[in-house]
């Protein structure tokens, strides 16, 4: 029974912008400054669960229309999801999780964010204050949960402390070497005491200070160790993409003719096809490439960290060269290999500032050297094969989307062929769980790169272990009508771990057999979308096609053989050297 | 002390904010740094505080420790102080037992220290000491055959002599953003 004079004292709300109630003042709860503050960072768009402590939001959020929240189905699909939309916008993905298990489940998400550098704001929300540390009903400890998985987090325990926290929130998220930030506020913070709404104009965050331009010197140095070296290659990381330095990589390449290696992070930051571009190292790279870095007298680091994938053993590394590194994080500078000329600072910016100071240059011979190491190590043939090979269904994929599409991934062989196979023509249309490596994370982040740019085409690859870890999140897809089209690259196993153990381990296929996977077609009819089961080789480019033709989310499942290792490899540890290739098909009939 | 060469100091100044400490703790142990002592306590700025730490390790550790330590946005700033001209102390309480036969004898060596007994009892008393820590665990050396029941130590703190407030230049010095911390976007609106 809601008396009337409440009523008409309740506040009237406009599109979320004011709150003005009949006294001309305008107070909020927690809770309506949350959504306000998320519209002053120009969010439109958040992915979550509700639940009891962070009920009061979603209650608030019922009257911001300006704010679209998409429903999943498990809260790591939220984090995920914002994950993807993050990096497909280059805007700070939102997601939002009630206390306890909800916000747990977040937490590989914003690991995974973690890794690799993706802004990601996390609002979650937590017992009341006076049952903290109580051991109350769904309470964790998130700030402490979190801590080393987020750049930064908060337990906003004032109402006065809602939007300052969130404005630092977002700024902290996205500047610098972007990261996850967890914003966590208590029920009655978020429903209690009702105040006036103020944005915070500065910002007072006296110990965070993200590097912009590099310091004369740096610039000098590196030009200088740059334009001494004969056999350089650039490694191109995922900085690349986060500055969206795209045209400064280009023409510093272009000036001084130098190769361009991306890491696995990095695909997408140079055009696969372009003359320079010669592939991704390490692990499962192109030998080619990790055989470049090894003959390399310099090698120039663009926004990459030296992950153990692509370095091998560490003393192994790029035995010959200098190593000129630009990176924005200070820390990254000698802490995996040893570092010749850092250049600090903002991506886009150092190299506008280093590319007047490099040479135009010619290097016939080196270019030659790397054109014969191609065709020696010819690390992307495909054999032929009676049954499907997953590399031939990405190589297919690549073909008919013409290398346009939007491709993400979760971890394991498919995401190694894909990352072989997949030629990119658009800057910044690979997106994978590189750091983490998170399996399942090819489902919500796909959904959330395909919110942020609904113009393109969005592929989500996976294999069949990975899509199981998520898929209950079909039903969001399917819910908002997100149109990704699933390919399962489906072995019936854990591909990656089945390859270790067949090269590595003593006793077998152990716990690595998938004998109990769904009918993935029926799956799809389950979810009222198209299915599609491809057995045979002959209907892999059909069956690519038809998905792409449909209208809605599709799922292909496509049979692979399920012997295939993915080549070739670098064991853990080990160094180019050791690399194992594919045997050639002159060598050997399969 | 033969492992002496290889503590670092490290003094950095830190926002007083819940969990700081916590913050400051995780990063040493997920990192797999060993703190050999830590100090805290108020700085001369309200809502600031100084944290002395001794880092046991090689120099690329003390590196990854510092730069590490920088990234977190709750500490302002950090220097690593171990080339540096500096007054450093820690402060020591030892409670020794005693007999009629050994009183004067630990006196003396308090004095000796010009070390300060600060609590007497029939069975025990308690020397307070303060200097760099070779100065203290002297005194302990000398005292243990006594039978020293109860030591606490704080742990170094450390100054660097003269005018500066501590800060020393580090090789990685940038240009951030536009020199004004409280500017809110680091680049624009909807990009990275």
């Amino acid at each position: 029974m809601v008396p009337r004079e409440i009523k008409k004292t309740r506040p009237f709300i406009g599109m979320g912008l004011f709150v003005i109630n009949r006294e001309g003042s305008m107070k909020l709860t927690g809770a309506e400054i949350v959504c306000e503050s998320l519209l002053k960072e120009g969010v439109d768009l958040l992915f979550g669960i509700p639940g009891g402590a962070v009920l009061p939001f979603y209650d608030a959020l019922g009257k911001y229309p300006a704010l679209r929240h998409v429903l999943v189905r498990h809260e790591q699909a939220a984090s995920m999801a914002a994950d993807g939309y993050a990096r497909a916008s280059g805007k700070v993905g939102v997601c939002t999780a009630t206390s306890g298990p909800g916000a747990t489940n977040l937490a590989t998400g914003i690991a995974a964010a973690q890794m690799d550098s993706v802004p990601i704001v996390a609002i979650t929300g937590q017992v009341p204050r006076a049952a903290i540390g109580r051991d109350a009903f769904q309470e964790t400890d998130l700030t402490g949960l979190t801590l080393p998985i987020t750049k930064h987090n908060y337990l906003v325990m004032d109402v006065h402390d809602v939007a300052p926290a969130i404005k630092e929130a977002f700024y902290i998220a996205r500047s610098g070497r972007p990261g996850p930030v967890l914003v966590d506020i208590p029920k009655d913070v978020l429903l209690g005491e009702r105040i006036d709404f103020n944005w915070p104009q500065e910002l007072d965050l006296p110990g965070y200070k993200p590097a912009g331009s590099a310091p004369e010197a740096q610039i000098l140095k590196a030009a200088e160790v740059i334009n001494n070296a004969h056999r350089p290659v650039i490694l191109a990381g995922h900085g690349v993409i986060i500055s969206r330095a795209f045209d400064e990589l280009k023409e510093l390449a272009e000036k001084a003719q130098i190769p361009v290696i991306t890491t696995l992070l990095g695909i997408s930051s140079f055009p696969t096809d372009h003359i320079l571009n010669v592939g991704m190292p390490g692990m499962h790279g192109m030998a080619y490439a990790s055989l470049a870095i090894d003959q390399a007298d310099v090698v120039i680091s663009l926004g990459a960290r030296f992950d153990d994938r692509v370095t091998g053993r560490i003393s192994d590394f790029a035995p010959n060269a200098n190593i000129v590194h630009f990176d924005i994080d200070p820390s990254e500078f000698n802490k995996n290999v040893r570092v010749a000329a850092p250049v600090l600072g903002d991506l886009k910016q150092t190299l506008t500032q280093i590319i007047p100071s490099i040479n135009k240059t010619i290097r016939l011979d080196w270019m030659q050297n790397i054109e014969q190491l191609k065709t020696e190590h010819p690390s992307l043939h495909i054999r032929e094969d009676k049954e499907i090979l997953p590399q031939f269904v990405m190589q297919q994929l690549s073909e008919i989307t013409k290398g346009d599409a939007i491709v993400v991934t979760g971890v394991g062989q498919h995401q190694m062929w894909a990352a072989q196979h997949y030629h990119f023509t658009e800057a910044n249309t690979w997106i994978t769980s590189g750091g983490l490596g998170t399996m399942g994370f090819e489902v919500p982040a796909a959904l959330g790169a395909k919110l942020a740019r609904p113009e393109k085409v969005v592929w989500s690859v996976a294999g069949d272990g990975g899509f199981q870890m998520t898929m209950c999140d079909l039903a969001t897809a399917v819910e908002n009508n997100i149109e990704v089209k699933f390919a399962i690259l489906n072995n019936g196993t854990l591909g990656m771990v089945r390859q270790l153990q067949d090269l590595f381990y003593e006793n077998g296929f152990v716990a690595s057999l998938y004998s109990g996977n769904p009918d993935f077609v029926k799956l799809a009819e389950a979810y009222g979308i198209t299915g599609i089961k491809v057995t045979d080789k002959s209907q892999v480019a059909q069956a690519i096609q038809t998905a792409m033709d449909t209208p809605g989310p599709v799922i292909i499942d496509f049979i692979v053989k399920q012997d295939e290792h993915v080549f070739p490899m670098i064991p853990a540890g080990e160094s180019v050297n050791e690399i194992m290739e594919e045997p050639s098909p002159e060598s050997v009939s399969r | 002390m033969t492992k002496q060469n290889n503590y670092h100091t490290i003094i950095s100044l830190v926002q007083d904010k819940p969990g700081v400490l916590a913050r400051v703790a995780s990063l040493f142990r997920r990192r797999g740094f060993n703190i050999a002592s830590l100090a805290v306590g108020h700085s001369e700025e309200p809502g600031l505080s100084r944290m002395t730490f001794v880092v046991d390790g090689d120099q690329y550790t003390v590196d990854q420790a510092t730069k590490q330590l920088d990234k977190l946005v709750d500490i302002v700033k950090v220097s690593d102080i171990s080339e540096a001209d500096v007054v450093a102390r820690e402060l020591a309480l030892i409670k020794v037992s005693i007999t009629d036969q050994t009183r004067s004898q630990i006196i003396e060596i308090v004095q000796l220290f010009r070390a300060k007994i600060v609590d007497v009892g029939t069975m025990s008393l308690v020397v307070e000491t303060t200097g760099e820590e070779a100065k203290i665990d002297a005194l302990i050396e000398l005292l243990q055959p006594f039978n020293i029941t109860e030591l606490m130590r704080t742990g170094r703190v450390a100054m660097v002599r003269g005018k500066s407030t501590g800060e020393i230049s580090d090789d990685y010095s940038t240009n951030s953003i536009d020199g004004n911390k409280n500017r809110a976007l680091a680049r624009e609106v909807g990009s990275y």
